[in-house]
């Protein structure tokens, strides 16, 4: 009986010391690829942030209108946020790549699916940051045409474009990244649906005067004789 | 041979060679660049024709028009002028035969391509002399070619520029900003560096075609601009010659941001391949005039000087966001505290008038936001400036308009060194 014991004992002793040596060098082996990683996500944090530094991305991203948006968010800068992003998405690629050795059940798809998820994250990511640049550039330029053609409320013009843009630019971003797909999109018509219903029904009603003010001036000469005739100055 | 060759290496018509080649060399070549121009083109020709025959009748010549397209028959009225009545109004007798060459260069106008292909041809014809003739130049009398030519073809100069008599009021652009930030920047006392009468050597047009501009949509829009900053930095010899009335009434259509495109984005986009030379200049010379260098009429216009204020208070206020990537904190402030102020007390000073320019061309050169953009918002500000110097000058006489226009000079050339100062770094 004392003997069965210490023979099972022992088997499974055994069993475990055998368990731990077949999981010892790969547990080694998630080590080294982590260092490994973490040496390669650095280089190239650094790497990406010289290249980022050079074609002057910071002043790029002040100009898309994204600085901005982080700076309340009281996020660090946008060469600093896409440096730390590839850092971190670079290591734990890395990590990943190391627990896959480990063999565990059911993990390895959901690393597979980690993997796959990565490129329409970047995808999204950069839709969010060219829509926001085109966002930022529209607004401006009908925000300056307004201004230039004594056009009333140009900011409130200029936001409606940005807002617009925006929310198109989002709800692609969104269906890229397969979130909400068509919760967002739903979003999206109703949003632009509703925007231009009001404007149609402002236009209408509120600008009827304004409408025939302009079409009077386009298409009756004469009208704004007097009214242009103070305004003969010219530049050149 | 040479035909096709010629048809192979040129941006010109095959019809347009042609008819070049037809022509043979000339002396002097007289440009006419149009478009929808036939109420006002057929005077304008008969003048040209006349001045020609009148003042050069030994020199080969040879007038050549480059159309945008016109829909209104301007090209046949051009083709049809013939020069009979031009020569029995002429005392002296023609000695050569007076060429006229008509090409349509596009469906739509463009001002870069259209001097582009003058440039062409006067080299393609070995024009000694070329001149340029706007076609709302109603008021232009056979004088004015000789004025025009003779310098270039005769005495040697590279770039005949214009002067005019015109309204104390009118060309406010060329007064406060075209005239004193080139004659600061260049240190040449040129009046109208933006001309569209203009005479030039075939040296000069030939150095000036070989730039490499005609594919920069920016400097295509601001050849005229670009034409004179090219002879100032070549060296070219530069003179000017007094034409004589141009009444504001030709150029009443011309809107002022694209007024500012072709002549204030083409100076500030001169400022970056000149550095060199505009940061070593110091002071300003005058240059070779034949007859007043400005004359200015005095009759009373009746301007809507509060529109010019509304819109610039309109733009201090909306463009804030704008303004705070191209102006510095403390000009920006400056502005922001004088659209405060009552219209009696409104004062856009010379001083900060001269830091929000040098400010503008910094964050040009920087391109902080869009080029196109930074132009668009400065003409706000311009109208501001423009009510100003109306304002000032409501009562004044030519000599006092002549001295306001000379200290906002000053004012350009003594804060030069601030440009130079913000140009590398960042206020």
């Amino acid at each position: 009986m004392w003997e069965m014991i210490v023979s099972e004992l022992t088997q499974a002793m055994q069993e475990l010391a055998r368990g731990f040596a077949h999981l010892l060098p790969r547990i080694i082996v998630v080590v080294i690829m982590a260092f490994v990683g973490w040496v390669v996500a650095y280089l190239l944090k650094v790497f990406l942030r010289s290249i980022l530094r050079l074609i002057k991305f910071d002043t790029l991203s002040e100009n898309a209108g994204a600085s901005q948006l982080l700076t309340k968010a009281a996020l660090p800068s946008a060469t600093d946020l896409l440096c730390r992003f590839v850092f971190w998405v670079a290591w734990l690629g890395f990590i990943l790549l190391g627990v896959r050795v480990l063999g565990i059940a059911g993990l390895e798809e959901q690393i597979a699916k980690f993997f796959l998820f990565l490129p329409r994250l970047f995808v999204a990511l950069l839709i969010l940051f060219l829509g926001l640049l085109g966002a930022t550039f529209l607004s401006r330029a009908v925000l300056l045409a307004a201004v230039n053609a004594n056009f009333p409320s140009p900011r409130l013009l200029s936001v409606s474009i940005r807002s617009i843009v925006i929310i198109f630019v989002l709800s692609m971003a969104f269906e890229e990244v397969g979130v909400a797909e068509e919760t967002m999109l739903v979003a999206f018509g109703i949003a632009f649906g509703a925007t231009m219903l009001g404007l149609a029904i402002a236009f209408g009603t509120g600008g009827k005067d304004l409408a025939r003010q302009f079409l009077e001036k386009r298409l009756v000469r004469g009208t704004s004789k007097d009214e242009g005739k103070e305004d003969d100055l010219s530049p050149l | 041979m040479t035909e096709a060759s010629l048809a192979e290496e040129s941006f010109l018509t095959d019809d347009l060679l042609r008819q070049l080649i037809n022509v043979g060399e000339v002396d002097i070549l007289v440009g006419v660049p149009t478009h929808n121009d036939a109420k006002t083109i057929g005077p304008i020709v008969e003048t040209i024709q006349a001045g020609i025959l009148g003042f050069f009748p030994r020199a080969r010549a040879a007038i050549i028009n480059v159309d945008g397209g016109s829909r209104d028959g301007t090209r046949e009225l051009i083709v049809g002028a013939g020069i009979d009545d031009a020569k029995s109004t002429s005392k002296v007798r023609t000695l050569r035969t007076l060429h006229s060459i008509s090409t349509q260069y596009a469906t739509t106008p463009a001002r870069g391509t259209a001097l582009r292909t003058i440039l062409a041809a006067a080299e393609l014809l070995r024009a000694k002399a070329c001149a340029v003739v706007s076609p709302e130049s109603t008021q232009i009398t056979t004088e004015w070619l000789t004025s025009l030519l003779r310098p270039a073809y005769i005495e040697d100069f590279d770039l005949v520029l214009p002067t005019y008599r015109r309204h104390r009021f009118d060309g406010i652009l060329l007064s406060n900003l075209l005239y004193p930030m080139t004659r600061a920047l260049y240190g040449l006392r040129i009046r109208e560096p933006y001309a569209l009468d203009f005479a030039f050597s075939g040296r000069l047009g030939s150095q000036f075609l070989a730039e490499n501009v005609w594919h920069d949509e920016a400097a295509q829009a601001g050849s005229e601009t670009q034409f004179t900053l090219t002879a100032i930095a070549g060296g070219y010899r530069i003179c000017q010659s007094f034409l004589g009335s141009k009444d504001q009434i030709e150029r009443r259509s011309v809107d002022l941001v694209p007024a500012m495109r072709q002549t204030v984005g083409a100076l500030f986009a001169s400022l970056e391949p000149k550095v060199s030379l505009w940061s070593t200049t110091n002071g300003s010379l005058p240059i070779s005039t034949t007859g007043p260098e400005q004359e200015f009429t005095l009759e009373p216009l009746r301007v809507n000087r509060k529109r010019l204020r509304d819109m610039f208070l309109t733009g201090v206020t909306e463009l804030e966001s704008v303004f705070q990537s191209i102006l510095s904190p403390s000009t920006l402030a400056e502005l922001q505290r004088i659209a405060r102020l009552e219209e009696t007390g409104f004062c856009y000073s010379a001083e900060l008038w001269v830091k929000t320019v040098y400010e503008f061309a910094a964050a040009y050169h920087k391109s902080v936001i869009s080029r196109d953009h930074i132009i668009q918002a400065m003409a706000p500000l311009f109208r501001g400036r423009a009510f100003t110097f109306l304002t000032e000058n409501r009562t004044a006489s030519a000599a006092n308009v002549e001295d306001d226009i000379e200290a906002l000079c000053l004012e350009f050339e003594r804060m030069k060194p601030y440009l130079r100062e913000i140009w590398n770094g960042r206020e």
